[in-house]
């Protein structure tokens, strides 16, 4: 269109340009060309430093694993019932019990598989909750210092960072049973309400000191809207650090709800890695010999996930750190024994819940 | 002067509103469990009139008594039941359980002690692991010893506690038979000041205090980020060039430096311990306030449960609102950012 305009009104010296403001870019990108540098930004590069760091190998590998097994194991493997084999089997003793069984004769690999699904569904949810909710409100609250929206919004974020998430939890789980029944949606979601403060906390932080740079003050001048500033322009910034969150939020979810169903709290329709220890703890698996291993399949399961997110969590540090980064394209793969990992994100949750 | 006069406003300004923001919370989890127990599913109230009747007293009479117990009368209107649930609580009314049949405080304050004994050996004892294996990892930066515990570190941060918790109950307690398996406190000795009591307290609180270590493994991480970052300080150089003594150094310069900012995340896991502590000491059958919570819930015992939620609660605010206004105190440099 301004082609068109533009080129009706040559200039006396045959310049087909009026103004420096209508000046198209020379350079004009296609869509593929746009997209294969999205993929280098956001796809090759990262890839390339976390193939090259044995940590991020290992909790790709994991996590990917339990991704196949919830998502591609309940196709294949049959749901196990009661008396399936017979009770008790130790693992690796009968091949058509892998894991072996447990003391109704239930298959406990048919049982983890089964359980994959629902525990990586409420991983989902309570992640992507804690991490939307926390940032949403960390960013708009920074973005808004000193303001009565900041003040309401702080006081917000710091009393939920006061609570003790999990009491809360169990007596909220109690009162929302109907609800949360059958849909580990709601229930990730349940398990976060109370864990988004910190994150909001931090964000809020680094908004403060993101909020004076000189590309916010051109976008404010531009007359942009506060949402489009601050989710447009500032939070991409930001994404890093929020990505690194997910995972840990992720790891908290999967100790929190499967501690909740372990003590029985949060109604059930399938079998969890929480309930498997329940009904092992209720079977008095830890008192009587040949049943640890009923105790030890959804342990195993739940390590193992985790040190796969804690895994990946600290190579995606490394992926968005500049510094690692930066040091990463000097050196080559022998850099990896070095261990050099001297961010760790501070937002660990430790009590393990 | 003028100087001094101005910081001093700022921190007690601070102090203040750090005060203020403690109380708004326990107000907020006050009119919470207001509204929680006000709104009291239908199911949960039918399913109490239901026990009781079993017991063989009739609904109409069971439906009094557990209004009786609840600090909140349903009938009264909301402001003034509002009014009326503040000022019962804040008095140390919490209303009576209806499982034990006894007043909640009597039963908090029967359990809350030996909850806070676990959990503050707990604390110190990860807290201190973690930061002598972190500053290990440190010194060794690099080498096999760093990367081993580094790996240690991250797989045992990645086990939750209860998992390890009845691990160590399936084989110490059981299996090998090291260590009781329930309990809190030694049968068949007098409770008193006898070295046979307590070293029998302190026996049956081995296996939950050993269970949250594995918070060591995070603490760890972040002892030995942070010495890694002091050992690169210019100050060191200029504290080498003074020729002071390592020891001075190490203990002065770069433990000092290392371990304060350890202290505010140490406090903050307290709260994330607390909560920790209904699967733990449902895990040992260990008599503490997580365990009366979670047979609250159980039994849909309200009062109790709001009572266990609400103290558990009101005992993290105070410990963070400690850790908070006393770092100033031991981290200079936090009262000058304040």
């Amino acid at each position: 269109m301004t082609h068109d305009e533009s080129s009706d009104s040559i200039e006396p010296d045959g310049g087909a340009i009026s103004s420096p403001f209508e000046v198209v870019s020379e350079y004009e990108e296609t869509r593929s060309e746009r997209y294969r540098k999205l993929y280098d930004a956001y796809v090759y590069a990262p890839l390339s430093i976390i193939l090259r760091d044995w940590r991020a190998r290992i909790g790709l590998t994991i996590v990917l694993g339990f991704l196949a097994l919830g998502i591609i194991g309940p196709l294949v493997v049959e749901p196990t019932r009661v008396t399936e084999g017979p009770a008790l089997v130790g693992p690796f003793e009968n091949w058509e019990y892998v894991l072996g069984t447990d003391a109704q004769g239930r298959d406990l690999f048919a049982q983890v598989v089964h359980s994959t699904d629902t525990i990586l569904k409420m991983v989902t949810s309570g992640a992507l909750f804690t991490v939307i909710i926390g940032t949403t409100i960390g960013s708009i609250a920074g973005y808004k210092s000193d303001t009565p929206i900041d003040t309401a919004l702080s006081s917000i974020t710091d009393v939920f960072i006061n609570l003790p998430g999990f009491p809360l939890v169990m007596v909220l789980g109690l009162l929302l049973e109907d609800h949360i029944l059958g849909n580990p949606y709601a229930v990730g979601v349940l398990l976060s309400i109370a864990a988004w403060g910190g994150l909001a906390r931090a964000i809020r932080s680094q908004m403060l000191t993101l909020r004076q740079e000189s590309f916010v003050e051109a976008s404010q001048a531009m007359g942009l809207s506060t949402p489009t500033i601050v989710f447009k322009e500032i939070l991409p910034h930001l994404m890093p650090y929020v990505v690194i969150n997910l995972t840990s939020a992720g790891r908290r979810v999967i100790f929190e709800a499967v501690a909740l169903y372990y003590l029985g709290i949060l109604p059930f329709e399938k079998l969890n890695w929480g309930t498997m220890l329940q009904l092992a703890y209720q079977a008095r698996a830890h008192a009587r010999p040949g049943a640890l291993h009923w105790f030890l399949v959804p342990m195993v399961a739940i390590v193992l996930i985790s040190i796969g997110l804690t895994l990946l969590g600290q190579s995606l540090d490394r992926v968005f750190n500049p510094r690692v980064r930066a040091r990463h394209e000097k050196t080559t793969a022998d850099i990896d024994e070095s261990g050099e990992t001297d961010e760790e994100p501070t937002n660990e949750p430790m009590g393990g819940i | 002067m003028i100087q001094n006069k101005h910081t001093f406003m700022l921190t007690l300004d601070w102090r203040i509103r750090r005060i203020g923001q403690a109380l708004f919370t326990v107000w907020a989890v006050l009119t919470l469990s207001f509204v929680m127990v006000r709104m009291m599913p239908g199911n949960i109230m039918g399913a109490l009139v239901t026990r009781m009747s079993r017991q063989g007293i009739n609904p109409a009479r069971a439906r009094e008594l557990i209004e009786l117990r609840l600090t909140i009368d349903p009938d009264q209107p909301i402001p003034a039941a509002y009014v009326d649930y503040l000022t019962n609580t804040l008095q140390g009314n919490l209303g009576q359980s209806i499982y034990f049949t006894r007043p909640v405080t009597e039963i908090i304050a029967e359990t809350l002690p030996w909850t806070l004994f676990v959990l503050s050996w707990a604390i110190f004892i990860s807290f201190f692991l973690g930061i002598a294996i972190g500053a290990l990892m440190a010194y060794w930066e690099g080498g096999k010893l760093d990367v081993g515990l580094t790996s240690y570190a991250v797989v045992i941060g990645s086990v939750p506690f209860y998992v390890l918790a009845l691990l160590l109950l399936i084989f110490l307690a059981y299996r090998w038979n090291l260590f009781p398996s329930n309990g809190r406190q030694p049968t068949g000795i007098d409770p008193g000041f006898t070295v046979a009591y307590v070293s029998g307290i302190v026996y049956h609180a081995a296996l939950p205090i050993l269970s949250m270590l594995v918070a060591s493994g995070m603490a760890s991480l972040g002892m030995r980020g942070n010495s890694i970052r002091v050992l690169g300080e210019d100050y060191l150089r200029v504290a080498r060039l003074r020729g002071l003594s390592d020891l001075t150094i190490s203990t002065q310069y770069v433990a000092r430096n290392a371990v304060l900012p350890m202290y505010t995340s140490l406090l903050i896991r307290i709260g994330a311990m607390f909560g920790g502590s209904v699967v733990l000491e449902q895990v040992f059958q260990y008599r503490g306030i997580g365990l009366v919570l979670l047979e609250a819930t159980h039994q849909r015992d309200y009062p109790l449960m709001m009572g266990g939620f609400m103290v558990i609660t009101v005992a993290v605010v105070i410990a963070l609102l400690v850790a908070d206004l006393t770092y100033g105190y031991v981290d200079p440099r936090a009262r000058r950012t304040q």
